[in-house]
């Protein structure tokens, strides 16, 4: 049985469509990854998961219980932790453990193994209020409650959005603990280099679904050759490569353009040589693989 | 049951640890009923009497000293002229003048008939009313005395002798505890719930409150209940003020005006109930609660206007207020010492409206977001 499995669902506020037509099913165990921008329809997806939403049209269930009529039911299993820091901020570490630990009947000391590894790292400040923790510390605790009574599918709503580069590697660390004491988790992220952490993934954008599959089947599915190019000045550069014959798409990553071109049409060479004809300096160009951003980029281009 | 209990202890730690909250909800009762109570009065004490006339006239002497004997009233100045007085009220110097005519016992002896003006400040008539009736009443006891010494013996006249029932000495705390009470209940019970509930939702605590299996009827309880408590004890701090500090009567039963602040209670945490669910922030349920029910309470309520004198129409908005109905009730069982017979039909109109309340309230909380 698949942990979560959702059929055609729509969701509209007022004129506004923010999820459209949107089927996905996760297995159990597995790290399910919802990667798009802000703004693509994530957290009203999360929110009809989690029986906080109706939606308009379309079916889910969750562990074999439908997200309309067995919402209480649901809500005992599933742990979910919102993208926004949703916990009592006058309340003390410790405070706001216990209480929603009491809320899904059960108590620290009861699951205290589940929660041992993430909790020992805020323990020496639990009688700190959770509003006067750091940004990192806070979503430990965060994950902690969402925790707290052994959930069998954890949905965490950008969990590592405004959290420095450790903190967000020590948080993935932490899903593949608790994904390896057998909790389905559901995440989403706006960072694309966090797809590839992922057990499986979905691309949404606009409220479509872009594709799924493993972070090595989506990348396989790139269907042109890829280069990374660089040159003074970068801008203008990323502007004449564009006009270039056989050249698909050329974005700016970072420190260098990220250029997709047809290889039946024209070669690293030739795009080369058209750069430094027009005058730009250090040109320098190399085959890369192509990473989950650039298959976000050419599936929206679509 | 555990569940119920985290969640009100966790509800009372929000309160005790928000100095604001503490403030609104323990600190600002009692400042209000002394408040109220003492400096907002309506009696007038210490009036500033200023006379115009001949000093050295034999009665005009005596009224002066009737005067000057009552309680109330102090002679405080003699003018020699009517054109003094002017300057007087505005430097508020004196508070009322009273004019005696020329040669006053002579005509009063001789023609039978002398007169006496009173004048008093109309730029605050309510007060000059009160002072005006002071000064007559002083006046016509001096009247009785004259007549009883011309005529030999009392003449047959009617005088009327008016007592105020329940209340003889016009105290005005009468009038403003029980107001008071229900605008404090009112704005503890719907203010104070309506912005905790609120809250959460601002916060994002409410999606996993919902998110987590409790029912939701027991959010709402559990989110009620520390405010049931707190306007309980605040119930009793404004009873035993009034009636210790303000010595208020209770002369109906203490049980029967519990029972009816219950009802009050209930009904108006039904009434933060519904301000929670319309309203999505903070600022709009202070809003909502201050100019929905705040001032309607204040307005219909009878504490600051009679609801008899208004027009028709505004007097049919009034009965739509549940202060109104709870404030009569409280009057009528504190000072009037009615029993539950006579509030039968007020009490029945109360529970009506708090139990229509609490059904749309529940009915209307959204076991999801919006």
């Amino acid at each position: 049985m698949n942990a979560i499995e959702i059929e055609h669902i729509s969701k509209n506020y007022k004129t506004v469509s923010a999820v459209k037509d949107i089927s996905l099913s996760v297995k159990e165990g597995e790290i399910f990854g919802l990667i798009g921008p802000d703004g693509a329809g994530k957290t009203t997806l999360f929110r009809i998961m989690t029986t906080l939403m109706l939606a308009d049209a379309g079916k889910g269930r969750i562990c074999g219980f439908d997200i309309v009529k067995d919402y209480a039911q649901i809500r005992q299993i599933i742990g979910y932790m919102p993208g926004r820091f949703s916990l009592y901020q006058d309340l003390s570490v410790q405070e706001n453990i216990d209480f929603f630990a009491t809320m899904f009947g059960t108590t620290l000391q009861d699951n205290y193994e589940t929660i041992r590894e993430i909790y020992s790292q805020i323990e020496p400040f639990r009688k700190r209020k959770a509003g006067k923790l750091s940004g990192g510390m806070k979503q430990k605790l965060a994950l902690c409650c969402a925790l707290v009574h052994k959930p069998s599918v954890l949905f965490l709503d950008e969990p590592t959005t405004g959290v420095d580069a450790v903190s967000r590697k020590d948080f993935w660390n932490m899903l593949y603990r608790i994904k390896a004491s057998g909790v389905t988790v559901f995440v989403s992220t706006p960072y694309m280099d966090e797809a590839g952490l992922c057990d499986r993934m979905a691309l949404i954008r606009q409220g479509n679904i872009i594709d799924t599959g493993t972070p090595a089947e989506i990348v396989a599915k790139y269907p042109y050759a890829l280069l990374a190019v660089k040159g003074t000045p970068m801008y203008p550069l990323l502007k004449e490569l564009r006009k270039l014959d056989g050249v698909i798409s050329c974005f700016s990553f970072g420190d260098s353009h990220h250029l997709a071109y047809d290889p039946a049409k024209t070669q690293k060479e030739n795009i080369l040589a058209a750069a430094v004809a027009a005058g730009f300096k250090d040109c320098t160009a190399w085959e890369i693989k192509p990473g989950i951003e650039d298959c976000f980029m050419q599936l929206s281009e679509q | 049951m555990k569940e119920f209990f985290a969640f009100i202890k966790k509800e009372f730690l929000h309160i005790f640890r928000d100095k604001r909250t503490i403030l609104i909800v323990m600190i600002m009762p009692i400042v209000q009923i002394i408040l109220f109570g003492f400096a907002i009065s309506t009696e007038v004490n210490n009036v500033r009497v200023a006379i115009v006339g001949d000093t050295t006239d034999p009665e005009v002497r005596k009224v002066i000293d009737r005067i000057d004997n009552n309680k109330y009233l102090t002679v405080t100045e003699i003018l020699s002229n009517t054109n003094e007085i002017s300057p007087k009220f505005q430097r508020n110097e004196a508070d009322v003048a009273v004019c005696f005519s020329r040669n006053f016992d002579s005509e009063l002896h001789s023609g039978g008939k002398a007169s006496i003006r009173i004048i008093g400040d109309g730029s605050d008539p309510n007060t000059a009313q009160m002072i005006t009736s002071y000064v007559s009443g002083a006046i016509q006891d001096e009247q009785d005395d004259i007549t009883i010494d011309y005529a030999g013996e009392q003449k047959t006249s009617m005088s009327p002798v008016v007592q105020l029932m329940y209340n003889p000495a016009m105290k005005s705390s009468y009038n403003f505890v029980p107001g008071v009470m229900g605008l404090i209940l009112m704005l503890i019970c719907s203010m104070m719930t309506a912005i905790s509930i609120v809250k959460e939702k601002e916060t994002g605590t409410m999606e996993l409150l919902l998110v987590s299996p409790v029912k939701p009827l027991w959010i709402i309880i559990s989110k009620a209940m520390p405010y049931l408590v707190l306007s309980i004890a605040n119930f009793v701090s404004i009873l035993l003020l009034s009636h210790y500090v303000m010595e208020v009567p209770v002369n109906g039963s203490l049980f029967l005006l519990s029972g009816v602040a219950l009802l009050f209670i209930i009904a108006s945490l039904a009434i933060g109930l519904l301000i929670s669910v319309i309203a999505s922030n903070q600022r709009t349920a202070l809003l909502i609660s201050g100019m929905g029910l705040t001032m309607p309470t204040m307005i219909f309520s009878g504490i600051i206007f009679p609801c008899e004198s208004m027009p028709e129409i505004l007097q049919w908005v009034s009965h739509i207020i549940p202060a109104k109905w709870f404030i009569i009730m409280v009057k009528k069982i504190m000072i009037q010492g009615d029993g539950f017979v006579y509030i039968i039909k007020e009490l029945s109109i109360l529970a009506g409206m708090a139990a229509a309340l609490l059904a749309i309230s529940i009915k209307s909380f959204k076991t999801r977001l919006q």
